[in-house]
């Protein structure tokens, strides 16, 4: 059986919309991941010793379990509770509080990152503990951090094909479909990875950009 | 929640699964991580090219996309695996990419005047990587490591979209049998993070055997560097 | 042309006024005996010097017209000079003067630019091939190394290996030392620089001038014919620094080994070495005993240079 260039660009449409629905659930997934993650590492700071290991327990959980039992929980659970939410909400919720639990341990590794002199010059300075996490440690983290996060965004656009468990019309997904309907697997499946390495690799060099641009010494 | 748990041999089957395309994927990627990773460290740039394709394509792939290519695409072309072998080449390949990162990173971090002693003790460039380099690049390496023996076994849940039993695909058949949503899906979540909890113990084991082997601590929570390492985009610094 | 005489019975050729000669070194000897107790300061002639210091044929050094550059930087320009062999070299000079360079060189862990160096009758950058001179290849590099041990600023002891092994690992992989011989030597050496207790330490368990000493006997235990010793106590704190120094008198004293000798402690230079070389700019501005050279330098740099690190 040989390459199929006619098929190949017929199906290629229906590849594009599929992407578009990939992008969407990485994009607002992300955007999800990192406002919870930061929730999470608020958490883990209170006072409460018994609280933080709480927190750090339930983030771990969620961590070190696979994404597709994630994906049936939220899908499949929450209907059973009495909410009802589509299968793209399902797949963008569950995806953003999964990658959620990594950034939280990038932002608790990149605060942790800041040398400890530059605390203790902040308590010689007898600065104020909100000028201290505003003007020193917060703006030194987030330099350390944005090059992490940027990798954790290509992760999760990775990730997303797993979105077809619970029927999202993402790119994976229209792929399988339109492959079944010719019986042909190899041009649609063969155009998302390719599509996929090239996205990554490009992505993956502006990663490395920023790195250097945000390189620490 | 009885009828979930009633069907226990249903959910070791299911575990075994996992567990052993873990194992067979892990070691899979570790033999091609240390391959492709020393050859990053190669001094013939055409060596180094190697570990540049190679990372780049299976690591800026979707694994479950590497498998269904296995699966439903390359049989259409004359070549046929099982589905376990598919699988697991799909996992180690992709995982072996992250590693070989891994490994190039933590050779390169290796501080330069480890190998100016080598250098001055007369090693052969074959005693340099086998007596002093490698000994202290593991330490470097088996964190992250750590966290790609995790990423592996998450990453066994897809192996339940080709038609594989692992403990997703039996917490999705139970639930079917049962009508137990809830429970079917709490324990298939309780039972992964069990064998996450399994296997951090092991990796945590050997990170304080080679610690103690190099006179290190260990530091109580992941460093930054540490998580970079196991996340897509960048491996290990330089 | 190379420095072909390498007996040790005939020293560097200005010890006539120097303290310290490289006699001293063959003091052990019985043909060098008389010669070495009638010059010698230090030590008794009973002192019994340690069975695992090297003795025997020690090479001179010789390098010709050598250039060194870093990217458009000439940190060695068209350098001459000559060690003797057995004899004791400082070399001193603000850094960036390259005789940091000048080590790392002999240590092949700078690759040579331009010139010759010679360690005994032999080129280490360049071998002969059909009568013609061709650069060296791994295996020349690797005959040549055989003569030469280093010692580092930051001691550089591997992490991976107790004590007993960073001394042990050389001998039983590279020179073919059978194991228990090799843990024999291994135990003198550390007796000879006071660690015999510390054998089944961690690297990481010592203090910086134990790891010293343990670095200084791993060189030796590869029984090299050169030693090369770049500013060894600078990474040191100032306690531990006479307990590394005095190590190195010893084996001065007790050995015949060709010495070069990066540092900028001055009564050391002055205790350990037969002649001083201070540079500047990649070129020797002024030679001499240390004496002369501390006490009466000749040359303004050379003023210049010694008061600005006495006055540090």
């Amino acid at each position: 059986m040989n390459w199929d260039w006619q098929y190949s660009g017929d199906i290629l449409p229906d590849l594009l919309d599929g992407l578009r629905y990939t992008v969407i659930a990485t994009l607002v997934g992300y955007v999800i991941a990192l406002i919870l993650g930061l929730v999470w590492t608020l958490l883990r700071r209170t006072p409460s010793r018994a609280f933080n290991q709480v927190i750090r327990w339930i983030t771990e959980f969620i961590r070190s379990t696979p994404l597709i039992p994630q994906l049936y929980f939220v899908f499949f659970v929450l209907p059973a509770w009495g909410i009802t939410i589509g299968s793209l909400t399902a797949g963008i919720i569950t995806l953003g509080i999964h990658y959620s639990t990594y950034t939280a341990e990038v932002y608790r590794a990149g605060i942790a990152d800041v040398p400890k002199g530059q605390w203790e010059a902040c308590t010689a300075l007898n600065l104020p503990r909100s000028r201290v996490w505003l003007d020193v440690i917060l703006p030194q983290a987030i330099r350390r951090v944005i090059p992490t996060l940027g990798n954790y965004l290509i992760a999760m656009f990775k990730d997303s094909p797993m979105l077809l468990a619970i029927n999202v019309a993402e790119l994976l997904f229209t792929a399988y479909q339109v492959g079944s309907k010719s019986l042909q697997f190899l041009e649609p499946i063969t155009i998302v990875g390719l599509l996929f390495v090239v996205v990554s690799v490009i992505s993956s060099i502006l990663v490395r950009r920023l790195e250097r641009r945000y390189a620490t010494n | 929640m009885s009828d979930v748990l009633d069907s226990y041999p249903q959910w070791l089957d299911g575990a075994w699964v996992t567990v052993r395309l873990t194992l067979l994927g892990g070691a899979l990627a570790l033999v091609l991580a240390l391959i492709f990773g020393m050859a990053g460290t190669s001094r013939f740039p055409g060596v180094r090219v190697l570990n540049r394709v190679y990372v780049e394509f299976f690591r800026g792939n979707a694994t479950l996309v590497l498998l269904f290519w296995f699966f439903y695409a390359l049989p259409l072309i004359g070549l046929r695996f099982s589905t376990t072998f598919a699988a697991v080449l799909a996992l180690g390949l992709n995982v072996g990419a992250y590693g070989a990162e891994v490994v190039r990173g933590s050779i390169n971090a290796v501080p330069k005047a480890q190998f100016e002693a080598t250098v001055a003790l007369n090693f052969t460039p074959y005693q340099r990587m086998r007596r002093v380099l490698l000994p202290q690049a593991l330490a470097l390496m088996l964190p992250p490591f750590g966290n790609l023996v995790i990423e592996l076994m998450k990453g066994t849940a897809i192996v339940s979209l080709v038609g594989l039993v692992d403990l997703t695909r039996v917490s999705k058949n139970i639930q079917g049998s049962t009508g137990e949503t809830v429970a079917a899906f709490s324990v298939v979540l309780v039972l992964y993070f069990i064998v996450a909890q399994i296997l951090q113990l092991f990796v945590r084991y050997a990170e304080r055997r080679v610690d103690r082997m190099l006179g290190r601590r260990l530091p109580s929570e992941p460093s930054l560097g540490t998580i970079a390492a196991g996340a897509p985009g960048a491996g290990v610094s330089s | 042309m190379p420095p072909t005489d390498t007996t040790p019975e005939n020293p560097a050729p200005k010890d006539s006024e120097g303290g310290a000669t490289p006699a001293d070194a063959a003091a052990g000897k019985d043909v060098a005996t008389e010669k070495g107790v009638s010059t010698q300061k230090g030590g008794t002639p009973e002192d019994e010097p340690a069975a695992e210091l090297p003795h025997g044929e020690a090479p001179g050094i010789r390098f010709e017209k050598v250039v060194k550059r870093f990217g458009s930087n000439v940190v060695l320009r068209e350098l001459d000079f000559t060690v003797a062999p057995g004899e004791r070299v400082t070399l001193i000079g603000p850094s960036g003067s390259g005789k940091t360079t000048i080590l790392r060189l002999l240590m092949t862990l700078e690759t040579l630019d331009e010139g010759l160096i010679w360690i005994g009758d032999e080129t280490l950058w360049h071998m002969d091939r059909g009568g013609k001179r061709v650069p060296a290849n791994q295996k020349h590099l690797h005959e040549m190394r055989k003569q030469v041990g280093m010692v580092f600023q930051q001691f550089n002891l591997f992490p991976n290996m107790n004590v007993l092994r960073n001394l042990t690992e050389g001998p039983v992989r590279v020179l073919g030392v059978p194991k228990d011989e090799a843990v024999e030597r291994a135990k003198g050496l550390l007796d000879l620089v006071g660690l015999a207790d510390k054998e089944n330490a961690h690297p990481t368990q010592l203090s910086g001038g134990q790891q010293q000493r343990v670095a200084i006997a791993r060189s030796l235990a590869m029984q090299p014919r050169v030693l090369l010793l770049d500013e060894v106590t600078s990474a040191l704190d100032p306690e531990l620094v006479v307990g590394v120094q005095d190590l190195l008198r010893d084996i001065a004293r007790q050995s015949d080994l060709t010495m070069l000798c990066v540092t900028h402690e001055m009564t050391f230079a002055k205790d350990i070495s037969n002649r001083v070389l201070m540079f500047d700019q990649g070129q020797i501005v002024e030679e001499g005993p240390p004496d002369q050279i501390f006490g009466e330098p000749s040359e303004q740099r050379t003023r210049d240079f010694l008061q600005a690190v006495l006055a540090s």
